[in-house]
This record gives C-alpha cells, structure tokens and sequence, in this order.
C-alpha cells in the first residue's frame, strides 16, 4: 500500500529508505544471535526468557524485508518528503551542541554544558544573535537548575557556576 | 450508585486546596506545553516522572492528568493561530480554524474550541465515572491469557491500523517491546541484550526513550528543516464572544463530536485521531452550509476538538480499568504507577479507591479551570506562540538534558538518549510513528509475564489461548484487524484490474 506510484510519474532512488530497511534486518539479526548466545536458564519456567525475543527476531526480520521490497519498488516518503534536502548544516550545529554538552556536563557543570548547548542549537535554527542567546541560555540554565532540579530533587552536575551561586544565595539573602 | 458515592468521596479528596493547586499547575503547565510546538504531554510527563519519588500518588496524577487534557485544549490553540498543529490530535483542527482565524473569526474559533473541549471533557468524564466500575466488572473474571490476548489486540490496532501504514507502524512496536525486554528478565534472573554493558542490567528508562524520541528527536527533524521557514503566528483578532448563529452550529457538533471521541478513546484501540476526522467529515456532510467547509466552517472546529478531548477521557477507561495504555501519554503514565509499585487494573479500584475517585474527581474541576484558562486568559498564551523557533528548541534540549541526566547523572544514559534522539529523527524522517515505540516498551513486558502467567496455569498447553472464548474473539479480532486492510486491498486491487481490463 505503500507503493502506489502514479503511472508516468518518475520513480525516485529510494536510497535512503533500502539503508533503514537493511537496518531494520540488521537489527533482527542482532536480536536473533542475541537471544542464541543466552545461555539456557537453570530455573524452571514454562516460557523461558529467549521465546518472546526470538518472536520479536523473526518479526522484525519479516518486517524488515517488508520494507525492503517497498524500498526496491521506489520508496515509500511522499515525494514532498523525499525532494526535501535535509539542512545538514543546522544538523551539524545541533549535533556538535549535544556533543559538547556530553564532554562538558560533567567537567563543568551543567550550567556551563548547557549554555553551550543551547547556543549550538538556537545557532543551528538559524539565530544570529550570540550575546542574546548566551544571556538567555544562561538565565534559563541557572533557573531550569535550580527551579526544575532541586524541586525535582534530582542532582545534575553541579560545577562552577552552580557552586558559585549556591554560595551567594546566602548574602543575597541577607543583603 | 457505587460510582457516586466513589465520586463523591473524590471530590473531598481534589478540593484540598494542595490538590487543587497540582491540578492548576497541570492544567496550566498542560495548556503551555499544548499551545508551544514540539512540545507534547507524553514528553512533559515522561521529564516530570521524578516527582513520583517526592509526592504522594494521588497529587501525582491529578497533576499528570491536568497536563494530559491541558495539552489538548492547548494544541488547538496553535492549530487556529499558527497552522502547526501542536498535538497530532488537534491536526483537523487546523484546516478550518486556520481559515477561519485568517478571515478575522480567530475569537470564534478559539471560543468554540475552547467550550468544546469543556462539554466534551466533562460528559467524558462523566462517561469515565459511570463506564470504568462496569469495566472493572467484566475485567475481574479476566485471566492471564484473556490479558494477554488483549494486550496483542491493543498491539495491533495502536501499530497497524491506526498509522499511515501497518508495516512501519508494527517495526516501531517491535523495537519498542524489544527495548522493553533489555535488563535483567524477572522471572528468571536471565540478562537479556546488555551486551556487556552493566548500565543495561536495570534495562533502558523508558524516560529515556520517550525523551530522545519526542525531543531530541523532534528537534534534529526541525533543525534539518529549519530553512524551510516558520509559520506566521495569526493575531488574535475579533470578539471571543460567540454569535447566536455560531452557537447554534456549534452545540449539535460538540455532542456528536464528543459520541465518536468517547468510545472510540475507549476502545482497546484509543487514538485521538481517528474520531476528529470521522467527526470532521461527518460534520461536512451534516451541515446546511457545506460550501463554507476547506473555507472556515465553525462546524469544523467544534466536532474535531469536542472528538479529540472526549477521546483523551475515553482512553483513561481502559488504562485505570484494564492496565491498558492506547497512547504515549497513557503508557508513560503506566510507567508513573509502576514507579509507585501500583499495578492499574481492575483491582486498582479496590486498593486505591481515593487514587482513582480523587483523580477522576479533578478531571471534572480541571475542565472547569482550562475553561477559564483557555477564554479570559487566551492572551497570555498568543504571547506564548510568538516564542522564536532557535530559542524554543534549544530551551527543549537544555530540559530533556535535565530529564536524563539529572536521574542517574551517567554519561552512558545520556549517549543512549542521543542515540535513540537520532532513531527518533530517522523515523520521523522515514515516517514511523513513534508512539508505539512507547506503548510496546511498557505493554511489551506485561504481555510476556501474561504469556507466562498464562501458560504456567495451563501446565504449557498453548491451546488455552484458542479454547477460552474471550481470549480466542480477542486474537481473533486481531488477526482479523491485521489482514483485513491487505485482503481489502487486494480485492480492490484485482476489481480495478477487472474493470479496467473490460474497458479495455
């Protein structure tokens, strides 16, 4: 159903679709030899641990070669989709922002890992503005830190900047 | 009379005024998260499941289910100013609220949207209150292998029928019940798919993957289509006072609206979807100005957003009643009960009457303060739409980094979440739908432990799916729902080739 080509219509690659589809088989595979190397459970039981995983194999696999044969017959993203180049520009500033905030987070701090990180990204969707989005990254990031977290009572990485203010707020207090 | 006297005794327990107060933070964070564009329930309630080690069950949920219903007055919202449907339930919305918004009618639309959405939540709600003690009835005779059968019914109908397509709606299921089975099995104490890895014994959070998926995710998708440009946010122009005309098209479409959303919500199936376009459609075909339809017909605003939260209380029914999640939010707030050691289910109304009359209880008030929120205060969220793209999506990854990092402060859970974010961007690039990625990791491992349970009863006789009448109309029904799209399809198939081979 996924394949219904108007007739003249010309019939796209569909590269990207065969690599998720031979990803998707990939995956089964994966799934299948893990599920060979379990070693077999001492403890009785009527199911055991491998039955439902090697169903989920040999599902996946069927599926996956579903999507196979709809990839060989063109593809199946609608052509609006498939003639929409993705921005792999704005792809890379989001990517090197995560990135960044996984090297950082826990060398200097959330605060820190996290400015950055929203700096990549408003740069990424096309922001030029880096003092103004350095400001509210920062703001958002000590209130997300200290509003969102310690409400939560969850601890994230606390570096530099987190100590620094945890160790004003007294004075502030006072003053 | 057990559900008024139960509703009662809820009512007690919501008007606390600390109960109150989670229920306004709910419905106002709900509200926000629904009028902002990437943004979802099931995202904001998966990064706020942390609570559930802080605050008692009750106020938990009464929070959860304010944002649950926020979220869909909310979206509407941004379907008539902007045109970007915020909550996929709110898409129909869009094609006559936009238009209506663009000829200056946007204060009737919101108006009839918002009212909509009031009528239909409460009668909903009084459909909850007075359905799932009957539902719990029938549900207590059900045995592990009904469970399970009805679990492979839910599989199937939220993957295959409810999506573009049956295929990639069932790969999303299977992945995501594979990522359920990951850790240690409980039954038998077997590592399943750690690959070594010792963070994986304790298996994935499903917060994890809800995060990565609908934030990480969503945002890699927009950034690669940033360049395409944004919508423009419509002004809030025109009375929000609706016309004695506007009302009296609006009111029939709210009530048959809300008669698609409840049982169809309801149903094992669930889904917000497919009763706003049923509601749509047969508001186009009802109404005595069919002409104004594609062109900013009221009717077509007040069926689709009365279906769509009508739906939202109908999906509670099976979810309280059976354990049973029908969409993402539904399943992350599964989650949330298993993080208190509470199994949802028939016998929940038994052990956890103040949790459940409670909750049902703040439904009904909550409608009333989204009614208030969403009409005098709609202002405040117009603003909220004015938001710049670049600072919305990156504000989304500095909290989904928050979300995850924050419970285990570990790297490997915050590369995993990157990693399922760039699975979730492939396949909403690829067009997977990723709810039932969600559904299956948390159904997944409950199917399996009814399959034990099941086959542990009957000594390891498989036939005991096939011989008890309930769990056999179940698989039935299933595999009914599985191959008569394909059978539909090739007889239509093999009938346009006849005819257009006698044409020829």
């Amino acid at each position: 159903m996924d394949t219904n080509i108007p007739a003249g219509a010309t019939r796209r690659s569909g590269r990207g679709e065969l690599a998720i589809a031979i990803g998707v088989i990939g995956l089964a595979l994966v799934i299948y030899w893990q599920v060979q190397v379990m070693p077999a459970s001492p403890l009785y039981s009527k199911v055991g641990p491998a039955l439902v995983p090697t169903l989920a194999a040999i599902g996946l696999f069927g599926l996956g070669c579903a999507l196979l044969n709809a990839a060989i017959r063109g593809g199946w993203q609608t052509d609006e989709e498939a003639a929409a180049a993705p921005d792999r520009a704005a792809l890379a500033w989001v990517a090197a922002g995560l990135a960044l905030n996984v090297l950082l987070i826990g060398v200097a701090g959330f605060t820190i890992a996290s400015t950055l990180l929203f700096l990549c990204v408003a740069r990424g969707f096309g922001s030029r503005r880096i003092v103004r989005d350095a400001g509210i990254g920062f703001t958002f990031a000590v209130i997300a830190y200290f509003g969102f977290a310690k409400t939560l009572g969850i601890n994230i990485g606390a570096g530099f900047v987190e100590n620094t203010v945890e160790g004003l707020l007294p004075f502030i207090r006072k003053g | 009379m057990d559900s008024l006297a139960g509703l009662t005794k809820g009512f007690a327990i919501a008007l606390t005024p600390i109960n109150l107060l989670w229920c306004l933070l709910g419905t106002t964070l709900g509200t926000a998260i629904g009028v902002l564009p990437g943004l979802g329930p099931a995202l904001t309630i998966a990064l706020l499941l942390p609570i559930t080690f802080k605050v008692d069950p009750t106020a938990a949920f009464i929070l959860f289910a304010g944002i649950y219903y926020g979220a869909m007055y909310g979206g509407s919202t941004t379907s008539i100013l902007l045109n970007t449907p915020g909550e996929s339930a709110t898409i129909v919305t869009a094609l006559e609220g936009n238009k209506m918004a663009r000829k200056g009618r946007a204060g009737a639309a919101l108006a009839t949207a918002a009212i909509g959405s009031f009528v239909a939540g409460t009668i909903g709600t009084l459909g909850l209150t007075f359905l799932a003690p009957l539902v719990v009835d029938v549900a207590l005779r059900f045995g592990p292998a009904d469970y399970f059968a009805l679990m492979v019914l839910a599989f199937v109908t939220v993957s295959a029928v409810l999506g573009s397509s049956a295929v990639r709606g069932l790969t999303a299921l299977v992945i995501g019940i594979w990522l359920g089975m990951i850790g240690v099995d409980l039954q038998t104490g077997q590592a399943r798919f750690t690959f070594g890895v010792p963070e994986l014994l304790d298996g994935i959070n499903v917060i994890i993957v809800a995060v990565g998926l609908f934030a990480v995710g969503e945002t890699l998708y927009m950034a690669s289509r940033a360049s395409t440009g944004q919508d423009e946010v419509i002004p809030l122009k025109g009375s929000l006072w609706m016309t004695r005309d506007e009302w009296r098209r609006s009111w029939p479409a709210w009530l048959r609206g809300t008669a698609f959303g409840f049982p169809i919500g309801a149903m094992p199936a669930g889904g917000a979807e497919i009763p706003t376009f049923l509601s749509y459609y047969t508001e186009k075909k009802l109404s005595k100005y069919p002409e104004e339809f594609g062109h900013g017909a009221i009717e077509g605003v007040a069926g689709p957003e009365a279906a769509n939260n009508a739906s939202a209380a109908g999906v509670l029914v099976p979810m309280l009643t059976l354990g049973l999640p029908t969409s993402a939010t539904a399943a992350i707030m599964l989650s949330a009960f298993q993080s208190y050691g509470i199994n949802p289910g028939p016998l929940l109304f038994q052990t956890q009457p103040d949790l459940v009359w409670g909750l049902i209880a703040s439904l009904f008030i909550g409608n009333v303060m989204l009614l208030v929120l969403n009409l005098p205060m709609i202002a405040i969220w117009v603003k909220m739409l004015m938001i710049p793209q670049p600072l919305l999506y990156a504000g989304i990854l500095v909290f989904a980094t928050i979300g995850t990092y924050g419970i285990t402060q570990s790297i490997v859970d915050l590369l995993l979440l990157y990693a399922v974010g760039f699975a979730g961007y492939l396949m909403r690039r690829y067009d997977f739908p990723t709810a039932p990625v969600i559904i299956g990791m948390i159904l997944g491992p409950l199917a399996e432990q009814n399959l034990r349970q099941a086959m542990t009863i009957s000594a390891g006789d498989w036939s005991v799916f096939f011989t008890r009448p309930l769990s056999a109309s179940l698989l039935a029904l299933a595999a009914l729902a599985l191959v008569a799209p394909v059978l539909y399809e090739l007889w239509s198939r093999s009938r346009s080739r006849v005819t257009t081979a006698t044409k020829a």
